[in-house]
């Protein structure tokens, strides 16, 4: 037989599906699942020999094409009318993708802006109204920033009692709260307000952990300038 | 003769952002009546629909907003020179599950379209189309994604709700084009 091999590049075990299904003009519903399955290992074959690097979810869509056609083999029980065909499991999982493929293409029909349509330029200083264009602090920015608070401190004299332990997702609570009333909050107005120095930097601790969940994000205006507090990006990013 | 159309024709002109009917009430205070604005918006929508016009008033994220029509895209791409920024086919549908699904972790985007999408979330986030919204209550609290005010700008959505629905759009319609190529879409850098 003559193969005429145009290889396309199948971003995922999905699009090889749906390009097996176009090519052999077969119903979703009613998937030939033995021809469907030969096909696709064969195309796995031809990716292997072309050393094309098979992603783990090719091969786990093989086994679940597998799966299913030995379960068509196996004789139903009668009084289990009821069971589901097993192919809807690649039935479903193919519709659903492909009506997002076409949300997709919907999307790309829309007027879109700076291909379409334009508005006016603003310089990226007017768009920021109140939010000056900012830029993500690193580590070190921030331990600056509060190593600078604590010399600035002024001790009060005071008498050492024992403090209660604060555990610190009391605090990372705090601070979550405190943003989501006032939207954003200074670095420099944080920290001092706490009133002692282990409390400063219980809240510091916090800030980073929160950061590393990904719960809030640290700015600043400048290089240098004012640290900044956000829960999640705010309005306009400059990276 | 009332003020308040010419007003807000001049109000939207130098808003860098969608112009939102909040704003406009802080703006105006009580010197004009809601009912008032939302007559002179609607009335100022249908002038600028004259062909005679370069512009329109669109309603975009929630606010208002001059843009121009879109048959003199290519002149206007002359006059800026814009570089384009595309935005692959992968990217678009991410951005579609993304928009539709939304809370969506990483997880439920990649049970959907069969593949990783970890690189083509770092781009959405960058090209700030998607945001993180949050966490999942479920174990290893993965995070959230939504779309942001620019998406809606980018593809001129009122709101969220001015896409059409998944039952709206048909699957299947007889033939999904096998177009594969990348759309270029110029997302603002």
């Amino acid at each position: 037989m003559d193969y005429n091999v145009k290889l396309d590049i199948f971003e995922g075990p999905l699009d090889l599906l749906i390009h097996l299904i176009r090519k052999n003009e077969m119903d979703i519903y009613d998937i030939p699942i033995a021809v469907i399955t030969e096909q696709y290992l064969e195309y796995l074959e031809l990716m292997k020999e072309l050393n094309i690097n098979i992603a783990g979810n090719f091969l786990v869509m093989a086994a679940t094409l597998i799966h299913i056609k030995s379960r068509m083999l196996l004789p139903r029980p009668p009084e289990d009318e009821e069971e589901e065909d097993p192919r809807m499991e690649l039935t479903r999982p193919l519709l659903e993708y492909l009506q997002l493929k076409e949300a997709a293409e919907q999307l790309k029909l829309r007027p879109l802006l700076f291909r379409d349509v334009f508005t006016r330029d603003f310089l990226a200083k007017e768009m920021e109204e109140k939010e000056p264009g900012v830029i993500r602090v690193g580590l070190f920015e921030l331990m600056d920033a509060v190593r600078k608070i604590l010399l600035e401190r002024k001790e009060e004299p005071f008498v050492a009692l024992p403090s209660p332990l604060v555990p610190i997702e009391n605090k990372m609570e705090e601070i979550l709260l405190k943003l989501k009333q006032m939207g954003r909050i200074l670095l420099d107005e944080l920290l001092p307000a706490q009133v002692s120095r282990s409390a400063l930097i219980l809240a510091f601790l916090a800030l980073l952990e929160l950061a590393k969940q990904q719960k809030i994000v640290i700015y600043q205006e400048i290089q240098g300038g004012n640290i900044l507090i956000y829960d999640f990006l705010p309005p306009a990013t400059i990276t | 003769m009332n003020e308040i159309k010419p007003l807000l024709e001049a109000l939207i002109f130098v808003s860098p952002t969608p112009l939102g009917l909040k704003k406009i009430m802080e703006v105006v205070e009580d010197s004009f009546p809601k009912k008032e604005i939302e007559a002179a918006l609607a009335l100022l929508i249908k002038e600028y629909e004259n062909p005679e016009r370069g512009l329109y008033l669109q309603e975009v994220a929630d606010g208002f907003q001059f843009r121009t029509k879109p048959r003199f895209s290519e002149w206007i791409k002359r006059l800026k020179k814009v570089t384009p920024a595309r935005l692959s086919r992968a990217a678009l549908e991410t951005l579609a599950i993304v928009a539709y699904k939304q809370p969506v972790t990483r997880g439920e985007m990649e049970h959907l379209r069969g593949v990783e999408v970890d690189g083509i979330v770092r781009t959405l986030l960058e090209k700030n189309l998607i945001r993180i919204v949050g966490r999942k209550e479920i174990p290893g609290r993965p995070i959230l994604y939504g779309t942001t005010q620019h998406f809606l700008e980018l593809f001129e959505l009122k709101n969220l709700s001015a896409l059409p629905s998944l039952e709206e759009i048909k699957a299947l319609n007889a033939d999904l084009s096998e177009n594969e190529a990348d759309s270029t879409i110029q997302a603002d850098e």
